[in-house]
């Protein structure tokens, strides 16, 4: 196999076969040589071609400044020339560019449509879960208590061994601070005041929207992808009502349970250091500790835990019903989800002790 | 003198204790339109997804161009998987990508050909399947059987010495199917492909196919022309040469 380029007579012959295996070292001998002007390409000797070697012999042809003609083409390659020749394939044209500031009022519009999507499906799912508490009609049998144990029951471990861990680094952390100046009692204060005010509810809800909103989301998005949704739709079922209600409910009722078993567990992971490194007592420790703690307290970190809890689940089904595309969609709305679930969440907590602190 | 690209023999598969192959022999013939038949789950696509290395059969032996393949490691056998094309049920397009750049693939990872010349090829290799105004659009953007569409330009973008397609006309208008199985044939004649294709429409497979293997069951119930497939006592193969479609 070999090409003959002859400048004089502006020709350009092959021989053998041009395929994918030599159609490179063809095209750089061609610019190497800086032809520019062919008139004829002959292909007399050439015994094999491909959909390459016919993508070079246009490329010749279409750089050529003058008209170029192939000759001697043997049948069998006429015809593939035929088949396979992108001379009259049209060019696309190029995709349009965006330009900055069409780019920002783009960014602004679509904002502005999902947040107006997100006040519909926000308010259409309280709606429906407000009155699917006195009628179930529309909703899946135990679908309420099948998703409390997979948001809530099966949360409970992880959540557990991460607050124990947490109240125990808490502890122990101001432990070695306290005991300088005697205040050992204190850290009772610092674990109940942290944990049931701070710490507790935003812990659990970091967790549940790793775990169970990622989930919620991704659960939407592929059932949306997979046309369950407009299944659901055309068997005039709301899916609203029949998927995201019973999400809704279940984590309204896990989520305060949830923040309840965090903020005991961290505080038991306190205790264990108040009792093995400040030599406190149990009794003493939860004397202190309920002295410490008011009413207020309470509804403060309980009250955050609805508004986490319904910040998870409703960027989720939010995110969840926004996919486009296959599985690629459901990964990015997954993700999106997430990280706007937890954004979301610090900033309740932001506006919660504001809020208090007034 | 074998004429064979692929020899299959004694090929047994099994999904846990289910088995989806038994002991099946088959040959596809060199430059010829092979058309695997068979009702639904009798194990057609499970036989050409074992002769990739798919699916890991559990005995038997399995011969490309000459060569045992069964017993290779997925890096022995990749320069076997640079001579095939493969065509999925639901064309297995990636969804991150343009069009272009789903055909480019091939090109970009196995050829050191230059950007013009590829871009070349991937204008070809869509219109060829009448796709080349969805060149920029992105596989969520595609209908079904555009999708399916351009996932042969993609098995294709090489043209590999053997092309196998699952189902490739499911899902297509009547004319498009036609220009399909035309295009196939093209590819048969002008790039001297071996062509296996499974496939349940009965107006294609009277339009393309050389060879036929009739599967039943995990069985190779029959193996040669089309016109002796329909003079064979086969009442399974009869049936579906009268019925139409399974």
């Amino acid at each position: 196999m070999s090409i003959n380029i002859n400048m004089k007579d502006k020709t350009i012959s092959f021989k053998g076969s041009l395929t994918f295996e030599n159609v490179n070292t063809y095209y750089e001998k061609l610019n190497k040589s800086k032809i520019k002007d062919i008139n004829i390409i002959d292909l007399q000797n050439l015994e094999l071609i491909d959909s390459s070697g016919i993508a070079l012999i246009d490329n010749i042809i279409h750089n050529s400044v003058s008209n170029t003609t192939l000759n001697n083409v043997p049948k069998q390659i006429q015809d593939a020339i035929h088949t396979f020749s992108s001379k009259n394939i049209s060019l696309s044209p190029p995709v349009p560019k965006t330009r900055p500031l069409e780019k920002a009022g783009e960014l602004v519009y679509n904002a502005m449509l999902d947040l107006k999507s997100f006040v519909f499906l926000t308010s259409e799912i309280v709606i429906l879960s407000i009155t699917g508490i006195f009628n179930r009609k529309g909703q899946r049998k135990g679908s309420i208590l099948q998703q409390c144990l997979l948001l809530g029951v099966d949360s409970v471990g992880i959540i557990s061994l991460l607050s124990f861990i947490l109240g125990f680094i808490l502890a122990l952390q101001s432990a070695a601070q306290l005991r300088q100046f005697g205040a050992n009692i204190f850290v009772a204060d610092l674990l109940a005041i942290s944990m049931v005010r701070e710490m507790g509810p935003m812990m659990t809800a970091i967790i549940v929207a790793g775990r169970s909103g990622s989930s919620i989301a991704s659960e939407i998005a592929t059932m949306k992808v997979t046309e369950e949704i407009d299944a659901l739709k055309t068997m005039a079922i709301n899916p609203v009502q029949y998927i995201m209600v019973p999400k809704f409910i279940a984590i309204t009722v896990c989520m305060p349970l949830l923040v309840t078993i965090s903020v005991s567990v961290g505080i038991i992971g306190g205790l264990t250091i108040a009792v093995t490194y400040l030599d406190l007592s149990v009794a003493s420790f939860f004397h202190q500790l309920f002295s410490t703690l008011t009413i207020k307290d309470e509804i403060i970190g309980l009250s955050k835990s609805f508004f986490f809890a319904w910040n998870i689940v409703l960027v989720a089904c939010f995110y969840g019903l926004k996919v486009e595309g296959g599985a690629e969609g459901v990964g990015i709305v997954t993700t999106k989800s997430v990280v706007a679930a937890i954004f979301g969440v610090i900033i309740f907590d932001a506006i919660f002790s504001l809020f208090y602190m007034i | 003198m074998n004429n064979s690209v692929i020899d299959i023999k004694n090929l047994k598969v099994q999904y846990g204790d289910n088995t989806v192959l038994h002991n099946v022999s088959a040959s596809i013939p060199k430059n010829k339109i092979t058309v695997i038949l068979g009702g639904s789950g009798c194990g057609k696509t499970t036989l050409i997804k074992s002769v990739l290395k798919l699916h890991h059969p559990t005995s038997g032996s399995i011969n490309i161009f000459g060569n045992e393949t069964i017993n290779l490691s997925d890096e022995d056998f990749v320069p076997y998987l640079k001579e095939v094309g493969m065509l999925f049920q639901n064309g297995a397009l990636l969804n991150s990508i343009s069009v272009a750049d789903n055909v480019a693939i091939p090109l970009e990872q196995h050829t050191n050909l230059p950007k013009p010349i590829i871009d070349r090829i991937i204008r070809v290799k869509l219109e060829l399947v009448n796709l080349s105004h969805a060149i920029h659009l992105f596989p969520s953007e595609l209908s079904g059987g555009m999708k399916k569409r351009a996932a042969l330009s993609r098995a294709i973008a090489l043209d590999p010495k053997i092309l196998f397609c699952d189902e490739p006309s499911a899902g297509l208008d009547p004319i498009t199917s036609e220009n399909l199985d035309n295009l196939i044939i093209k590819l048969k004649n002008q790039l001297n492909m071996t062509i296996v294709i499974v496939t349940h429409e009965l107006a294609s497979i009277h339009r393309i196919a050389d060879e036929i293997i009739f599967l039943d069951k995990g069985y190779v119930l029959y193996q040669g022309t089309l016109n002796d497939a329909k003079k064979a006592r086969i009442p399974e193969l009869n049936r579906f040469f009268s019925v139409g479609t399974y």
